[in-house]
């Protein structure tokens, strides 16, 4: 029985503090990221430098980035971006491939209900570490530890020199160096293996997560059947885990374009990124922060470009990796709403 | 019988085997991982008690005798000095960053509560909106961000670095999964209802006592996040005076300096840059590993 009091209780409205509650969240999101999105849109159709901000140009910042000119200025911008989304695509690519690779195997390995792997809880913490250290000190040290000079080499040139994969001049002394920072290839796997190394990790512990979230019994019965691990991975691990690995995918592919930290201090030059290395993130940073001449009208284009990418990116892989056991329930469902309408019809229904 | 045994007994030995095997590949695997991990902070550290020449010369896995000069070269000598002072970057950085972490997490924490606990007609078009805006990245809006901030004159100030830390969807999703899960039962929210306890006190109160665990872990992460931040301060802080200078910022003004050449110095200045996360990664390892497990992917 209810009391008074909850009676009382019960017939007070508490909607409203719901929205106070929710309110402080609403007012920044709007001023501090929903806002300037759409201030991306505006900046995008005004023109560039310090007076063409003002100036309303509608789509000519697209056509410039996406189609360029006969123009020579124009047509550096549209030459730019293209090789800053294929730099972009290219780096993404390299990292992604060895990073989900090796958290796969590792995770699978971590799980196994038959094997035990001493010291499993020291080995994640180890493997998180790098993920938690500040990308721009990791690019710097980096720097340092793949320093190309031929009288100073750094740490991994004097490795391979030990290894005698590296020759030193007897006379001069001089290195033969590898070019880790300027040679083209050389660089971007040097990148490529840092976000490998920084994220392997944390997508191992995702993974073993979602494995762990299988029901065993499966994995028992695909013992009992005689299958063997690779079998039991592809017909039991990889379609059970399609929405963790689906996130994954998602959220690396969002992070990787915008890869911005390392890139951006990876290279000798003090002032000047690489172009073997320039994302589309760098792209728009260098536009925007032009202290001379500064083309927000670019950058905002450019912005809404990868904006676009990102959504549609994000669509594909929900699509490709979506629950088709859900979907099949659901049709099914669907199915027998339709049918059991269809009967109500034939006996008149009501 | 003697003929069964020879055989099954085999072949469980066979067995036996192969799993041990299997287990003594992956813990080495596991190994080399591991040195592949920690080998270039260790180089990093070592390297930081070594003097330039010796660096540039050759390798070395015990610690030099040159820290106290490093230390030297660092804060003395005026060219290092005035590019890198980690006292002030230390400063500058704990400031942005404990108010980013109060605010990502009370806030977020509020917002969660808010969603859970009451029904209100935009509920759920609140909370869809909130996953939907989740994956959105920085670097799409900072031009806008940027342009807008100009505007109103708040770069070159730390409130545009401060303030959108209020505002955090991915930390409201993990709270709100959190309650959902176990954390606050709407009975207890109706009995302090009852006791005549007002809306924002059971929240303060009550609430967030309850939901200590998430918050730590949540501000665990807030605080890594911000203080690894590199992309909005340097964005923001245009003028880049050194006084407003993030550790990030130093860091990054090491490699554009070319005066920043003693190696030894260098390799100090970036070891002090990530002692306070290896600090606080030895404390809180295990909760941070846990905290990843448990806000992986909810079905």
């Amino acid at each position: 029985m209810a009391s008074a009091a909850q009676r009382r209780i019960k017939s007070i409205s508490y909607a409203k503090y719901g929205y106070l509650f929710i309110l402080p969240f609403i007012i920044v999101y709007f001023i501090f990221q929903f806002y300037p999105l759409i201030n991306t849109f505006i900046v995008s159709f005004h023109g560039n430098g310090t007076e063409g901000i003002e100036k309303f140009v509608g789509l000519d910042n697209y056509k410039a980035i996406l189609f360029g000119s006969s123009k020579r200025a124009i047509k550096m911008v549209h030459q730019k971006f293209f090789s800053a989304l294929l730099n972009t695509v290219i780096l993404w690519v390299g990292n992604f491939i060895p990073q989900i690779t090796l958290s796969m195997a590792l995770a699978v390995w971590f799980t196994e209900a038959n094997t035990k792997i001493r010291g499993e809880g020291i080995f994640k913490i180890i493997m998180y570490l790098p993920n938690i250290i500040t990308a721009a000190s990791i690019a710097v040290l980096f720097l340092q530890l793949c320093g190309e000079a031929e009288n100073a080499p750094g740490v991994v040139n004097l490795m391979l020199n030990k290894m005698h994969i590296v020759s030193q001049d007897p006379l001069s002394e001089k290195y033969d160096t590898i070019k880790f920072i300027t040679g083209k290839w050389q660089s971007r796997g040097v990148v490529m293996f840092i976000q490998t190394w920084m994220w392997f990790g944390n997508t191992m512990i995702l993974l073993m997560t979602g494995i762990l979230k299988i029901d065993k019994s499966i994995f028992e019965a695909a013992n009992v059947d005689g299958a063997s691990s690779w079998q039991t991975f592809m017909n039991v691990t990889v379609p059970s885990l399609k929405s963790t690995l689906s996130y994954t995918l998602i959220t690396s592919m969002i992070g990787g374009l915008q890869m911005f930290d390392i890139p951006f201090l990876y290279h000798k030059d003090p002032n000047k990124v690489s172009d073997n290395l320039k994302t589309v993130a760098v792209y728009i940073y260098e536009y925007f922060h032009d202290q001379v001449d500064p083309k927000m009208g670019y950058a905002g284009a450019a912005s809404v470009i990868l904006f676009i990418i990102t959504v549609i990116l994000g669509c594909i892989a929900l699509y490709a990796m979506r629950d088709e056991y859900e979907i099949k329930i659901r049709k099914a469902t669907k199915k027998s709403a339709k049918q059991a309408k269809l009967r109500d019809k034939q006996f008149g229904g009501f | 019988m003697s003929n069964m045994n020879k055989v099954y007994g085999k072949s469980k030995e066979n067995y036996t085997a192969k799993i041990k095997r299997k287990e003594w590949t992956v813990f080495i695997i596991c190994i080399i991982l591991s040195v592949i991990c920690l080998l270039p902070m260790y180089i990093l550290f070592i390297n930081a008690t070594r003097d330039s020449a010796k660096i540039a010369s050759s390798i070395s896995f015990i610690p030099g005798g040159s820290l106290v000069k490093n230390i030297k070269t660092l804060f003395k000598d005026v060219n290092y000095s005035t590019v890198y002072n980690v006292l002030i970057g230390y400063r500058n950085s704990l400031f942005i960053t404990a108010f980013c972490t109060v605010f990502t997490v009370f806030f977020s924490t509020m917002t969660a509560y808010g969603l859970h606990v009451y029904t209100f007609k935009l509920r759920n078009a609140a909370y869809t909106m909130i996953l939907a805006v989740m994956m959105v990245p920085m670097q799409v809006t900072s031009a806008g961000f940027v342009a807008f901030m100009l505007k109103i004159g708040l770069t070159d100030t730390y409130w545009p670095l401060i303030l959108p830390a209020i505002a955090a969807p991915t930390v409201v999703y993990f709270m709100t999964a959190a309650m959902k899960d176990n954390g606050i039962p709407l009975s207890i929210v109706e009995a302090a209802r009852i006791d005549g306890c007002g809306e924002f006190r059971t929240f303060i109160s009550i609430a967030l006592p309850m939901m200590r665990t998430s918050i730590a872990v949540q501000s665990i992460f807030a605080f890594i996040a911000s203080w690894n931040n590199f992309y909005t301060p340097n964005m923001i802080l245009i003028s880049s005076k050194f006084n407003q200078k993030t550790l990030p910022m130093m860091i990054s003004a090491i490699q554009a300096s070319d005066k920043f050449t003693d190696y030894g110095a260098i390799y100090l200045a970036l070891s002090l840059s990530i002692i306070p996360l290896i600090i606080v990664y030895a404390f809180f390892s295990r909760q941070i590993v846990g905290g990843l497990a448990e806000g992986g992917v909810k079905e």
